[in-house]
């Protein structure tokens, strides 16, 4: 009798804390959903009804994707899109066969000074772009590369992070396998191309990834490097969007902006999941 | 014999000179763009009324330093940037320490709280940061979404964006927060899962409170986590910038919310710009107060290990 009771005190005090912990992550899910929530609310709201709600409303009677074209024939947003796109892609590519190229020739080829160059690499690691971010910008300025792509892309390109990760990987693979190859009289580059490209995939894949969610929000240098709005980027489109754009009360064809601008990246994102956060678990941070 | 010596030595050379070559477009990148600008931020800083469009200077000394730091602007910039430092580091790290453990907690929909949990990772700070600026707002037109809630709750409406400092320093910290929670939890919620579930038997067995559990077994198993993620998130909150840039626009200093990063880039450029030594100085001061407080973290956990 009194066994039957504690049971059932102890499953009623079970379902009670695991009732309050759900309430608790839905109360944080529910913060970090909301502004995805209300910036895709206000993009439907029309100018007027949206103007005209002193307290906001939470849903929306008459939904119009009027905004949508507004931002899209309003500022440039679709030039910005295509610009981001040109960048991320372009920088990216470049990355994969500049780091593609380092980790190999310090993961298996040997060479004398091969373990100093390493130690300067990690070294750079611990640099911030801050420190850098100035010269680059003189540079760029001397070689007269503002407002161009070789201005946004080539400062952009140098990833010592991921040289090592890769590095690491590369390394991972079996030594028999290289002297294989070399007996069959495989050259080194097609060894690379042939056996530690596909085996690396993984990696390549959660660098590649990193690199363009990186590439798709920076604001810094594009910034820097160009004050033309037909070489914006969307980060520096929507800070213009801001300052100066549809005007700056009209608050949903901003938010129409807004929207298309993170789409992008929370749809590789919902694609991508298992592999963007286990990316990032391995020692992605941001920025 | 001899022959075959000269073929293999050959191939070595062949081998060493390919290495380099496999190198090379790294090595290029990172020295111009990383090695070389290292060298001459140094130089910048010391060199006194460098003129950006003759490129030239008149003498060398600490004059950027001494400017920098009697600078008003920089002053500020300096007292928001460990204020956000001070509030978010601490305050994030906790928050996402109690959200991991519920979430280890649970079985059920645990997949899908971690993805949501995730998204402002892959959010432009930029884009969204224009959400917050609105939410929190207060117009003509309306109180903004956040004074309703706190009118909700008796409280009298306030600017968050173009009101008291200390609004718009709250606004600045729940956002900061916001962007690097996802981090966090992953971080978190990864390391808790990784502790061996044979110790909490063995407590459970000897009737073992959960919070003594806790404190007792899962702090000291994932302090190593913790520990980097308050040194990268000291690190980052430092760098504070386009969040700031997002909520307050682009003239921070006239909004009073600047940080020490966007000091530095309102030295080199735009209406302010043009003065890359000064830029320099307060960028190498930045490094310097990075470094310092890192030391000291380092320092830190290694005693308590």
């Amino acid at each position: 009798m009194d066994y039957v009771r504690i049971e059932r005190n102890t499953k009623i005090k079970k379902g009670i804390s695991g009732t309050i912990r759900f309430i608790i992550l839905g109360l944080w899910a529910l913060i970090v959903l909301f502004p995805f929530y209300w910036m895709i609310l206000t993009s439907i709201k029309s100018y007027g009804s949206y103007n005209s709600e002193y307290i906001p409303k939470l849903y929306v009677t008459s939904p119009t994707f009027e905004n949508y074209v507004d931002a899209f024939s309003a500022v440039p947003l679709g030039r910005y899109f295509l610009n981001t796109a040109i960048f991320t892609i372009v920088t990216t590519a470049i990355m994969l066969v500049v780091i593609t190229l380092a980790a190999y020739a310090f993961a298996r080829l040997e060479f004398k000074g091969r373990g100093f160059v390493f130690v300067i690499f990690l070294s750079l690691m611990m640099i911030p772009t801050e420190l850098v971010v100035i010269t680059n910008f003189v540079t760029i300025t001397n070689w007269n590369m503002r407002n161009s792509f070789p201005g946004l892309i080539l400062p952009s390109i140098t990833s010592v992070f991921y040289i090592y990760l890769l590095k690491e990987n590369f390394e991972q693979v079996p030594d028999t396998l290289y002297y294989a190859a070399k007996v069959d009289g495989t050259s080194d580059f097609k060894y690379l191309l042939k056996v530690l490209i596909p085996i690396s995939k993984p990696t390549l894949i959660t660098v590649t990834i990193l690199k363009v969610i990186e590439c798709w929000n920076s604001y810094v240098w594009p910034r820097l490097i160009t004050d033309d709005q037909a070489y914006f980027l969307v980060s520096n489109g929507i800070q213009e969007i801001r300052e100066n754009g549809f005007g700056r009360e009209n608050i949903p064809a901003m938010m129409a902006a807004v929207v298309v601008i993170s789409a992008p990246l929370i749809v590789i994102f919902l694609i991508f999941r298992k592999q963007i956060m286990a990316g990032v678990l391995r020692g992605g941070t941001k920025g | 014999m001899n022959n075959k010596d000269s073929g293999s030595s050959f191939l070595k050379k062949i081998s060493e000179y390919k290495g380099w070559l496999y190198l090379l477009p790294a090595i290029i990148f990172l020295g111009i763009f990383m090695v070389y600008p290292l060298i001459d931020v140094f130089v910048y800083s010391f060199e006194e009324g460098y003129n950006f469009a003759s490129q030239s200077f008149f003498g060398t000394g600490m004059y950027n330093y001494s400017y920098v730091l009697h600078d008003p602007y920089f002053l500020q910039a300096v007292k928001n940037t460990f204020i956000i430092v001070i509030i978010t580091v601490p305050l994030s790290t906790v928050i996402a320490l109690f959200i991991s453990v519920l979430l280890s907690r649970i079985e059920k929909l645990r997949s899908l709280f971690q993805t949501i949990y995730f998204l402002p990772y892959v959010t432009n700070t930029l884009a969204v940061g224009l959400v917050f600026m609105i939410l929190f707002k207060k117009t003509a037109y309306t109180d903004g979404m956040i004074n309703l809630l706190i009118n909700a709750f008796g409280g009298s409406s306030v600017d968050f964006i173009d009101g008291p400092y200390w609004a718009k320093m709250t606004v600045m910290c729940i956002y900061t927060i916001w962007i690097v929670m996802p981090f966090k939890i992953l971080i978190l919620t990864s390391a808790l899962s990784s502790v061996n579930p044979d110790y909490y038997s063995a407590a459970r067995v000897d009737g073992t409170r959960p919070w003594r559990i806790f404190y007792r077994i899962t702090l000291p198993m994932i302090s190593p986590m913790i520990f980097y993620l308050v040194i990268t998130g000291f690190i980052g909150a430092f760098k504070a910038y386009s969040d700031e840039v997002a909520l307050f626009g682009v003239d921070l200093n006239s909004a009073g919310m600047n940080t020490i990063v966007g000091y530095v880039y309102d030295m080199l450029y735009g209406d302010s710009g043009g003065y890359p030594s000064f830029a320099s100085a307060a960028a190498i001061l930045l490094f310097i107060i990075v470094l310092t407080i890192t030391v000291i973290n380092l320092m830190i956990s290694d005693s308590d290990n």
